[in-house]
């Protein structure tokens, strides 16, 4: 006789043990620390840090430890984390012009004050897969350090802002609303958006910011800069009366300077597009920039082309990795009620409709 | 488990879904935005039933989770797990024994009383997102009472199949205001809607929560000619013998052999127990 499947519980518990086991591996193999997570997989360490709201890197290494490397689960667990941290406060904006860069590049001037700072970049090297890092134990040589740059590195914006030969940034309210403690609600305003983009897929944001130089809502954007570095957090503390830091974040920011608009009243101006990530992520700070700029076609006055990256609930509604994954994986859980229910309406619908073949057969 | 609040969720939170969910009660059928939570469990596996559950519960609670109708399928003994951990609440099988039941696409059979909480995972809150995308858009339309693209929809279906061809998630009306998505239920559920017990609906992903209070009238969306017929399998079950319970249907050999049993489990249970 047929009993009802039975053991769900035990399965689960069987699963998380298998699981457990192939997260470790071959026991033969050194386990990974988390220093060296940090260490050495910092990009990753920085995707997730950016991708899951929450500025801590031995946190972001543990995550990506406990989730075998798939970084859209490590965010996962990041965020499953900071949703249950209390909020003591909000910090001062950070000062992105005091930025200790450790790169900064303007593909809009050859110099600048400040200088070009190459950095720690990919961008010129040559992807051959380097066999010496096979090898174990071997330290690269030290680079040569130049002496940090004196005072703040302007912006490049400043200077064109200075000939008002791009828009202002215009003001928003003090205080952004916050995605993560309010319901998504439109219409979204800069700030709203750009926090959504922030935290973001950084492939959906790059695909989207790709569509956009592919003729989608085209901008024409130029990376007017991009600086990478680290800033110092401060908050003001009630009982102190005065700002302490709290500690230093990396950051990756990008400007873009886009096409002009102009209008019977405003002579042709420059406008802006803006990406700010944790952690060092140039492609996604750029991309950031680019659907910022592409979203903004309304209050510019711009067409609306129906492209995908001018829709701001398109974008803003499936940007979160978190929230597409667990949605698109869901339908791997049991459906077999409803699937019942179309089963049995479409033995109905095909019943009928033989029925009446048969009947116009006969007829 | 001392380093989460009752529940999971800290008190502020719990607030918040609270002053949703009684808003939601004075509305029913419209839909609350509220400020979901990441929660430790996946969108799309309960987040927004999980956290209107851990809002509605406390230690004197009794809870019941299903899905599919059964409360032993691997993920209704997560969830059941998750708030046996962060609540230390008593948990049934029991669906006369609950004060709280969660539930994923089904509505016990057992009929439920003034006393009891049905709280819905829901994946989709908006009935009219397969007609229009746009949220700003739907809002609109249910502000304005613009049903005339859903019963288009429906319409459309009769033309072409002879009958409205949903069988679950089928559109209600309730308290003849708002069209509301019933969660995908299938239609069998649907007359269920009209209950003694507080229904709450709880969407994570799509930040939502709605209601139906008791006693409210809940009508499956319908035309004279062709009225709603909640179907199902032309069989009884095959262990307890019930001919109005929703059944699902089991392969039970390589050749293709049917057969069909109840899919709540607890209430066929209870019925085998009865007969023996």
């Amino acid at each position: 006789m047929y009993v009802a499947v039975k053991g769900g519980e035990r399965a689960i518990d069987n699963a998380h043990a298998w699981l457990a086991e192939d997260r470790r591996g071959d026991l033969g193999v050194a386990e990974l620390s988390i220093a060296q997570i940090r260490e050495q997989l910092a990009l990753a360490v920085g995707r997730v840090m950016a991708e899951g709201s929450l500025y801590d890197p031995d946190l972001a290494a543990l995550a990506i430890k406990q989730a075998r490397g798939d970084l859209i689960e490590a965010v996962f667990l990041i965020r499953a984390y900071r949703t249950t941290l209390p909020r003591f406060g909000a910090s001062h904006p950070v000062d992105t012009a005091a930025m200790a860069c450790d790169r900064r590049i303007s593909a809009t001037f050859k110099d600048l004050p400040g200088g070009q700072i190459l950095g720690p970049t990919f961008d010129y090297t040559h992807r051959l897969l380097d066999f010496t890092l096979a090898a174990e134990g071997l330290a690269p040589p030290a680079p040569p350090m130049a002496p940090p740059a004196e005072g703040d590195l302007p912006h490049v914006t400043g200077f064109l802002a200075r000939e008002d030969l791009i828009q202002s940034n215009p003001d928003g309210p003090d205080t952004p609303r916050d995605l993560t403690r309010e319901p998504l609600d439109f219409p979204a305003d800069r700030p709203l958006r750009l926090q959504a983009l922030a935290r973001g897929d950084e492939g959906f944001v790059l695909s989207m910011a790709y569509s956009t130089q592919r003729g989608y809502g085209k901008n024409h954007p130029f990376v007017g800069e991009l600086r990478i570095g680290s800033v110092p957090v401060e908050m003001d503390i009630p009982e102190l009366g005065f700002a302490i830091e709290l500690g230093e974040m990396v950051l990756t920011e990008c400007e873009t300077v886009n096409q002009f608009t102009g209008s019977k009243t405003e002579p042709p101006q420059f406008t802006r597009g803006y990406g700010l990530v944790f952690g060092q992520s140039e492609r996604k700070a750029i991309s950031m920039a680019l659907v910022d700029r592409a979203l903004r076609w309304e209050e510019l006055g711009e067409d609306n082309e129906g492209a995908p990256a001018q829709d701001v609930e398109f974008v803003l509604y499936h940007a979160d990795n978190v929230q597409a994954t667990g949605f698109l994986e869901h339908i791997k859980l049991p459906h077999y009620v409803d699937f019942q229910s179309e089963l049995e309406l479409i033995r109905r619908l095909r019943a009928e409709a033989m029925q009446a073949t048969r009947q116009e057969a006969a007829e | 488990m001392t380093e989460y609040n009752f529940a999971y969720l800290d008190e502020q939170t719990k607030r918040m879904i609270r002053r949703a969910i009684l808003k939601g009660v004075a509305v029913p059928g419209y839909q609350v935005p509220f400020a979901s939570r990441e929660m430790p469990m996946p969108y799309g596996w309960g987040t927004g039933g999980v956290q209107v559950s851990a809002a509605c519960l406390t230690p004197e609670d009794t809870l019941k989770v299903i899905d599919q109708g059964a409360d032993d399928t691997t993920n209704a003994v997560s969830i059941r797990k998750f708030f046996e951990k962060t609540a230390q609440i008593a948990v049934t099988e029991k669906t006369a024994e609950a004060t709280i039941i969660q539930t994923r696409h089904r509505i016990p059979e057992t009929l439920l009383t003034e006393d009891q909480i049905l709280v819905y995972q829901v994946p989709m809150p908006e009935p009219l997102r397969f007609l229009e995308p746009s949220e700003v858009e739907t809002r609109k339309m249910h502000a304005l009472q613009d049903y005339g693209l859903m019963h288009v929809k429906l319409y459309e279906d009769i033309a072409r199949h002879g009958e409205i061809a949903t069988a679950y998630s089928y559109p209600v009306m309730v308290e003849d205001r708002y069209v509301m998505s019933p969660s995908p239920i299938p239609k069998f559920d649907n007359p269920k809607l009209e209950s003694a017990a507080l229904q709450l609906f709880g969407a994570g992903r799509e930040q939502r929560i709605y209601a139906v209070p008791p006693h409210t009238r809940v009508v499956s969306l319908d035309f004279e000619d062709h009225p709603f017929d909640p179907s199902k399998a032309p069989h009884p079950c095959a262990l307890c013998g019930a001919e109005d319970t929703y059944l699902d249907e089991v392969i039970t050999d390589d050749a293709g052999t049917r057969m069909f049993v109840c899919s709540d489990t607890d209430y066929c249970g209870a019925r085998c127990e009865a007969a023996a």
